[in-house]
């Protein structure tokens, strides 16, 4: 079946147009797609739309139950331990939740890319003492190394950035660096030698498109894990510091209250399970998506029932 | 293999000096201990003498040597907070750590190489998604809150087990439960992943072709070498576990090495993290030759 459809090539579409359709065949990576665009959204104008309703207290709504309307639709989820509506709240925490997993994923992309590149690319010697570095890195408690972060520069949204980024370069390092060493001695890329290609031209043209879609994969995948790394730190009181909020931080306000009002700690944890879900599935059909050995799968599939 | 094991102890060897130089000098960077151990209206005089009292009143370049010495004696310096060996504190967590990281990950082992097989076999099948729907929540959820909300739920709601402690059998159900579910999800996943592609191999289809029964065509014939890439993961997961579960250990009380690591980093209790953080660095080599060791007795090519 998926011989036939493959020798029956459908019309040349554009690439996002295609890419769309691809996604819209795959129903769980659609909805995941759509619940992270979701949360982007909120998370980049609800804060400023929702003005001082995150911060503004009302004594009289502390702690109030969730599905409760009479307080008006920002306490829906309930209220916290100041009167602070959670729905709110959350909304707040989504934009610097956001933002460090975001910042510090991209920054360990660029950085550990940028290494791994030179590491497989240039000779023996660097790639040892780049890999070396690497090993330190990944052998450094990330507890330490935030404390000693957050004690010398003092905790903040870019440095609690700064720490995750470095903890995680090594990941994006070593993928690189392996991939690099299989591509640079493929067919294509001696031709480019062989004709005269400058090491840029050839790093930039040949070899980074090749390994763009492994790293784009990782990255989705990782915004998880550094979400999880966040919200872990926070919540052990060595992370975002108040008044900044995170969800991680959120659910670690909510347990004294754990026995009275257990929505305190259930929604932060709520979204962020979702999103750690939504990221998971979407990078899973990416690995397929975005591998051109492999797309063919999804593709054929979207043609077959078409 | 002695040689192979001999070269990897250097290797080793030398990260970890790199690692206990680099742990020596920016933990220090955190503060001092002083401040944090004296009450608040000490004086000077006092915390001169607290710091004189524990030689951190030299030059760093000097007590980094002092250091070095007493640990070329296999002496780790004494605990700030306990007034005892450092490292008689980090083997005593130990004492707990380890049950804790063994009984968790064998059952993960079990339970994931049984429901990975089943799953893999009626692929697409109910049991199959159930598997992969659980494991993919599980690997979602922060461990934190799924320990919050079990803590919510049994201990408070139900009143079944207690909130936190060590003491009885019951005190260890809510840790396992949580260490669990994420070294669960992964490994399932990674089981079911290579129970496939084993099952569609050349020599599967044979014995299929030769009236082999389901069940030995799992357990003779694939398993083996479906175990292979799980292995991998398993050590990934055991030296995280080896590593201590910081959060699961807070949160439940337990007295392990994630435990002892967390708060004596934030007492600045120096001689303390860096005991831990070597001992934990060994037990991790060792894990690793096991492995490899594992790695041997699954392929025979590799033993050669």
């Amino acid at each position: 079946m998926t011989e036939l459809s493959l020798t029956k090539l459908p019309p040349e579409k554009s690439g996002f147009a295609t890419f769309l359709a691809m996604l819209w065949r795959d129903k769980l990576a659609f909805v995941s797609a759509m619940v992270l665009l979701l949360i982007i959204i909120a998370a980049v104008a609800g804060p400023t739309l929702l003005g001082d309703l995150a911060t503004s207290q009302n004594l009289r709504g502390r702690n109030s139950p969730p599905f409760d309307m009479s307080r008006g639709w920002a306490f829906v989820l309930g209220g916290d331990s100041l009167g602070r509506p959670m729905l709110a709240r959350l909304i707040v925490a989504a934009r610097s939740t956001m933002m460090v997993a975001a910042g510090a994923v991209a920054t360990a992309l660029v950085i550990g890319a940028t290494l791994g590149l030179i590491a497989g690319y240039m000779g023996k010697k660097t790639s040892q003492v780049i890999m070396r570095l690497a090993d330190v890195i990944m052998s450094f408690p990330s507890l330490l190394l935030a404390v000693v972060v957050l004690y010398v520069l003092g905790p903040s949204i870019p440095n609690m950035i700064l720490v995750l980024a470095i903890t995680r370069i090594p990941i994006y390092l070593r993928t690189t660096r392996a991939e690099v060493l299989e591509v640079r001695e493929r067919m294509f890329v001696q031709a480019a030698v062989v004709m005269g290609a400058s090491h840029w031209r050839i790093i930039a043209r040949h070899i980074l498109p090749v390994v763009a879609p492994t790293l784009v994969t990782i990255a989705t995948l990782d915004f998880a894990f550094v979400m999880l790394a966040e919200s872990s730190l926070s919540f052990l009181g060595i992370g975002i510091q108040p008044p900044d909020i995170t969800w991680g931080l959120m659910v670690a306000q909510g347990r004294p209250y754990l026995t009275n009002a257990w929505w305190l700690a259930l929604w932060p944890g709520v979204m962020i399970v979702i999103t750690t879900l939504a990221l998971n599935l979407l990078s899973n059909w990416m690995r397929i998506a975005l591998d051109p050995a492999q797309r063919w799968r999804l593709e054929a599939r979207s043609t077959k029932d078409e | 293999m002695g040689k192979l094991i001999g070269q990897r102890a250097i290797a080793s060897l030398l990260s970890l000096l790199g690692l206990m130089v680099l742990v020596f000098f920016l933990s220090r960077l955190t503060g001092d201990p002083a401040v944090l151990f004296l009450p608040i209206d000490a004086s000077e005089a006092m915390k001169a003498q607290f710091r004189a009292l524990h030689g951190l009143d030299a030059p760093l370049i000097e007590q980094f040597g002092r250091y070095v010495l007493d640990l070329l004696q296999f002496n780790f310096g004494d605990s700030l907070r306990k007034a005892r060996p450092a490292i008689d504190i980090v083997m005593e967590a130990y004492a707990w750590t380890l049950p804790l990281a063994l009984i968790t990950l064998s059952l993960v082992i079990v339970a994931a190489i049984v429901l990975g097989s089943i799953a893999a076999f009626n692929v697409g099948g109910f049991f199959d998604r159930l598997v992969s729907i659980v494991s993919l929540i599980g690997a979602s959820a922060p461990d934190f809150w799924i320990a919050i909300v079990a803590i919510v739920v049994f201990s408070i709601n139900l009143g079944w087990l207690p909130t936190s402690g060590v003491g009885t059998p019951w005190h260890w159900v809510l840790p396992i439960s949580v260490l669990f579910i994420r070294p669960f999800g992964l490994i399932v996943q990674v089981v079911r992943g290579s129970m496939l592609s084993a099952l569609s191999s050349a020599y599967v289809k044979t014995a299929r072709a030769k009236g082999v029964k389901n069940l030995p065509i799992i357990f003779v014939h694939t398993l083996r070498n479906a175990m292979l890439p799980v292995i991998t993961v398993i050590g990934d997961q055991a030296a995280a576990m080896l590593n201590g579960a910081v959060i699961v250990e807070t949160i439940f009380g337990f007295p392990g090495i994630g435990k002892l690591m967390i708060d004596s980093i934030l007492q600045r209790d120096f001689n303390v993290v860096l005991a831990a953080i070597m001992v934990t660095a060994v037990a991790i080599f060792i894990m690793n030759i096991l492995i490899d060791i594992a790695y041997g007795i699954l392929d025979p090519r590799i033993r050669h």
